[in-house]
């Protein structure tokens, strides 16, 4: 069976501007893939493809197998949708465009519909002009967590929610990933992402230029350590892929290229070790690297 | 009141445009008056025949207000223009103020300002002075353009003055509508009322119930009597109206919560029905409230212009010129008038049309229509549902107008047939209604962000029908206008050949609209 999201080689332009320039992005059954890049890195408008919004200009986009702008429709009985901006109706009630848009995904599970208004502490009987931000976006959240799909598509879903109402969010996602089904969650919270996503891939400028688990990007970055020895330490500064190293007699801090910790801790080993503290590097640093000045590029 | 200035400008710079077309719209309807009368009659004499013609009819008066001096430039100017000035600038001030005040609070983004170093009043002051800087601009182009004609100073600068301050009043009124109500559509509804009713106020005052004209802005400034023996002093309830109005919009915007109206806004089912969920249901919930308005404000209409019963005969006179405005040239002046109020009717009613046909827009515009697309709902069968909801509301809106007119007509004369006959007479401009609403949705598919030019096709129909004959606009431009192609029913005999071309024209504009949305992006934000 095909992935749920095969997109290879995307192009989509405006006028001038080219959003997406040869834009890759695979994801497969089962998994939570986070989407992430800095605003305008091109997205949201990947998603909008990958709906049948927009048409694509070139390349490649499959959901479920099959083309989104042919046949839009009969694809999104299978998934669910929530923006980042939910603007809803003024006129109907939030119960009303759960059932709403439930009903026309192809129906809603009554008892999750029941439990998620609990969880997310929303009043259904509210007018849509009546709501805030994050009670509108709660609206939308429910009608897609209650709605019987394969696929969740989620485009910074909880901008607008508090930390406590974001934990319920991430229980909920976490939950709908361990019956089998896939997620797509396009986010620039890194702790969101760090503790919801199985792999991720990271964008700039309408290209993908990372992806894989956070284990495997992990590895192409720093680790930082902290140690303090029992005799002085010796060797450290000559062994390839340690950086920012700074030793105060018998306490040391430095960085060293994941690859390399293994060799590292030898020799700190070989001082005796009184205390060591071994950091992952977060995924923000990863994220640094690829936008930011704030890491140098690796060597 | 901090960050009011800088707020000014910017609202200035957002509004440029605006402020630019609707100022020189303004001025345009005054100063091509002016032009148009100075070239029109030969001789003196002339324009007194015509003059005295005018001055007797009833449906004229009710329709631009109280004949004086009509043997004048001047005269004619004040009278063909001023009303609809104020209209025009009453629309413009309650856009200006609703866009910027409970527009920006629905959307969210007045809270992003007001979270700025900015007075918690300063976006709602800043938009009262938009409006006033509109205002101002617009009286003074205004006056200015009909000094240059030239005519008498004093009364050309009367003329703009008042026109200020007729729209000083309807932005004092589109903010308080804007602070009662909880939403940006209902707040353009409530000011739109307002300015509806003012118009209405003096309709009927003008032609025999004085007393109606002195409780509306629009009489107060017909009341300066420019050109006819100008006086400054109704210019006093206009500002005490304006600074009223303004006062007590700022004492609700004191006592309310950020993003609530005083109105108040009911909780609904916690459970949508079937039916809305179904087919048209979506579409036709969304309208519901809309239609219904229409239909009322158009029964209204229809009984108003109805209730004048067989006298305009007498009042109509029976010069030539009087008969070309008015029968067109055809028998009975009763007919000729009451064909022409039907059109007049239709024009209104396409007012719900355009709008409704617009509905789709501006559901993509805020980005409604992304969420809802995002499920089993294909495109062809939201904007289909749409427009046969447009269609429906369209029908319903036409036959209250004309059953208003027909129930009117038999209350006064007790001509029971009436009722059936100008309803009968009336329904067939849903054809041209539909035509005007369905440019709206080819413009929908083909240049979302072009789709209010559909209005455009709308005003022109007016322009048409109010000043074709009298503009001499060549016949070829005036059938550019939907609405001038149907028979002049009661005055003329039902001819099926152009109903049913309108009719066929609505349909292919409207699945053309349909095709090429289907074929475009939806518009991202």
């Amino acid at each position: 069976m095909a992935d749920p999201i095969e997109i290879s080689g995307l192009v989509k332009t405006f006028g001038h501007v080219r959003a997406l320039d040869g834009l890759d992005l695979d994801v497969a059954q089962g998994e939570i893939h986070g989407f992430l890049g800095p605003n305008g890195s091109g997205k949201s408008t990947t998603i909008r493809v990958l709906l049948g919004m927009l048409r694509k200009d070139g390349g490649e986009v499959r959901l479920f197998g099959s083309d989104p702008w042919a046949h839009a429709a009969d694809l999104h009985r299978r998934l669910a949708y929530v923006p980042g901006e939910v603007n809803l109706w003024p006129s109907l009630t939030g119960g009303e465009v759960i059932d709403l848009l439930g009903r026309l995904r192809g129906g809603l599970d009554e008892r999750r519909r029941a439990e998620l208004l609990e969880r997310f502490e929303l009043d259904p009987t509210k007018k849509g002009r009546a709501y805030s931000k994050g009670n509108r976006q709660k609206v939308a959240l429910v009608a897609a967590l209650a709605s019987d799909v394969e696929l969740l598509v989620l485009d910074e879903p909880t901008s607008g929610l508090d930390p406590l109402m974001e934990s319920v969010f991430q229980e909920c996602v976490d939950h709908f990933r361990d019956s089998g089904r896939t997620v797509l969650l396009s986010s620039h919270i890194l702790a969101e992402v760090e503790r919801l996503c199985d792999r991720v891939s990271i964008i700039r400028a309408g290209r993908r230029v990372e992806t894989g688990t956070l284990s495997e990007l992990r590895h192409l970055t720093r680790t930082s350590v902290a140690a303090e020895t029992v005799r002085p330490l010796a060797g450290l500064d000559g062994l390839s892929g340690v950086h920012d190293l700074e030793i105060d007699g018998h306490r040391v801090f430095f960085e060293v290229d994941t690859a390399r910790l293994g060799e590292a801790l030898g020799i700190i080993q070989e001082a005796g070790v009184a205390s060591l503290t071994a950091t992952p590097p977060t995924l923000e640093e990863l994220f640094l690297r690829h936008y930011g000045d704030h890491t140098k590029p690796p060597p | 009141m901090t960050g009011t200035w800088t707020l000014l400008r910017h609202f200035l710079w957002r509004d440029r445009w605006m402020l630019t077309w609707w100022s020189l719209g303004t001025t345009v309807l005054y100063w091509s008056q002016a032009v148009s009368v100075k070239g029109l009659y030969a001789t003196q004499a002339e324009f007194d025949a015509a003059a005295a013609s005018m001055e007797g009819n009833a449906a004229l008066i009710s329709m631009a207000g109280p004949a004086r001096a009509l043997n004048t430039v001047g005269g004619q100017v004040t009278w063909q223009a001023t009303a609809f000035g104020a209209i025009v600038v009453g629309l413009m001030s309650m856009f200006l103020v609703v866009r910027h005040t409970r527009a920006e609070e629905e959307s969210g983004r007045d809270e992003l300002l007001r979270a700025a170093a900015i007075g918690r009043a300063a976006p709602t002051v800043a938009a009262v002075l938009v409006a006033l800087v509109a205002n101002v601009l617009a009286g003074a182009l205004v006056a200015a353009s009909l000094v240059s004609v030239p005519l008498a100073v004093a009364d050309s600068v009367a003329l703009g003055v008042g026109l200020a301050a007729v729209g000083a009043v309807f932005t004092g009124t589109a903010l308080l509508a804007a602070q009662l109500t909880g939403g940006a559509r209902a707040a353009y509804g409530l000011a739109g009322a307002v300015l509806a009713v003012a118009y209405v106020l003096r309709a009927i005052g003008d032609v025999g119930t004085p007393f109606l004209t002195w409780i509306s802005p629009i009489g107060w400034y017909q009341g300066m009597y420019a050109f006819s023996g100008l006086r400054w002093w109704p210019m006093l309830p206009l500002l005490a109206a304006a600074v009223l109005a303004l006062a007590a919009a700022l004492w609700v915007f004191a006592r309310r919560d950020f993003g609530a109206g005083v109105l108040p806004t009911r909780p609904g089912p916690a459970r949508a029905s079937a039916a809305l969920t179904r087919g048209l249901g979506l579409a036709t919930r969304l309208q519901r409230g809309s239609v219904i308005g229409w239909a009322i404000g158009m029964w209204l209409m229809g009984l108003a212009y109805g209730s004048m019963g067989s006298d305009v005969g007498d009042l109509i006179g029976d010069s030539e010129l009087s008969r070309d405005m008015f029968a067109r040239g055809a028998g009975d002046l009763v007919d000729g008038f009451y064909a022409t109020a039907i059109v007049l009717l239709a024009l209104m009613s396409c007012g719900f049309a355009v709008s409704s046909a617009l509905r789709p827009r501006g559901d993509e515009d805020v980005g409604r229509v992304e969420v809802l697309l995002a499920t089993g709902l294909s495109r062809t069968r939201w904007l289909l549902a749409s427009m046969a909801v447009t269609v429906a509301g369209s029908v319903v809106v036409v036959l209250a107008a004309g059953l208003g007119l027909g129930s009117g007509y038999a209350l006064v004369t007790g001509d029971d047939a009436a009722v059936v006959d100008l309803t009968v007479a009336t329904v067939p401009y849903v054809a041209p209604v539909l035509a005007t609403a369905a440019v709206a949705s080819l413009l929908f598919g083909l240049a979302p962000r072009l789709a209010g030019l559909a209005w455009l096709v709308l005003g022109y129909a007016v322009v048409v029908l109010m000043f074709g004959e009298l503009l001499s606009i060549p016949e070829r431009l005036q059938g550019l206008s939907p609405f001038h192609h149907l028979a002049l029913v009661p005055a003329e005999d039902f001819r099926w050949a152009p109903f049913l071309a309108l009719t066929a024209l609505a349909a292919v504009l409207g699945g053309a609209g349909v095709a090429a949305f289907t074929r475009r992006d939806v518009e991202v934000r």
